[in-house]
């Protein structure tokens, strides 16, 4: 069994697709994560959405966003299918498990810092505001 | 506009006096006290390139990524604003230039 990663999806939409060529992309997201045993975790449709730049004569754009787990064979599937697509205007896979993992991991460790096993609650933050201003004197 | 910054920055001993060493002659904001990263400041661990709120301010008028000696931000947080930003831009949130 392949290992399970959670990906973000996010495809741009044609602005004068239907909401019915809305659903049905999703449709087909959705059978392809089913087919590959994957799992959607979210969906968010933010609609239409001005775009920072023109795409193809195009100034605004339907935004979906799928947070999916699954397998890299999955999303190469998925990314064929929205290739295919005349009305996705452009979409983007980003593997996101490593990078929430190191958030995480981040957070844990403040934690640990803001609260030290060996007492002294005070000079444990002391030293995270101390290397700030430590750096704003040597600049200055 | 950018040009003409480092040309005063980076012009040692010119004339202008914008190299810093009069500091309490001139109050130029440029000069004042580094500020602190923002996101160790917040405590934001994971920068969200979706986020657009979030990412517009460190891309000034012209489209560019704000440089961190302007913007104070910490190394390892401008490396993950940098690739945020870029992701964004994918995805016309920000945009490439803006003229």
């Amino acid at each position: 069994m392949s290992t399970s990663r959670q990906y973000e999806l996010i495809y741009i939409v044609s602005p004068d697709a239907t909401e019915q060529e809305v659903a049905d992309l999703h449709a087909q997201v959705e059978a392809s994560v089913a087919r590959f045993a994957g799992e959607l975790v979210k969906t968010e449709n933010w609609g239409r959405r001005k775009m920072a730049y023109e795409i193809g004569s195009h100034k605004e754009g339907i935004y979906v966003l799928e947070l999916i787990n699954g397998s890299g064979e999955l999303m190469k599937e998925i990314e064929r299918r929205l290739r295919v697509s005349d009305r996705i205007m452009r979409y983007l896979v980003v593997r996101v498990d490593e990078e929430l993992r190191a958030a995480e991991r981040a957070r844990a460790r403040r934690k640990a810092v803001a609260r030290p096993p060996q007492g002294g609650g005070e000079g444990a933050e002391a030293p995270a505001a101390g290397t700030d201003g430590r750096e704003d004197a040597e600049v200055l | 506009m950018a040009d003409e910054r480092r040309g005063g920055g980076g012009g040692r001993g010119g004339r202008g006096g914008r190299g810093g060493d009069k500091g309490p002659g001139q109050r130029r904001s440029l000069f004042r006290r580094r500020k602190v990263c923002k996101f160790c400041a917040e405590k934001i661990d994971y920068i969200d390139y979706k986020d657009v709120r979030l990412l517009m301010p460190f891309v000034p008028d012209r489209g560019k990524i704000l440089p961190r000696r302007i913007s104070g931000v910490c190394a390892p947080h401008q490396r993950a604003l940098q690739t945020a930003i870029k992701r964004a831009r994918q995805l016309a949130l920000v945009p490439y230039v803006t003229d």
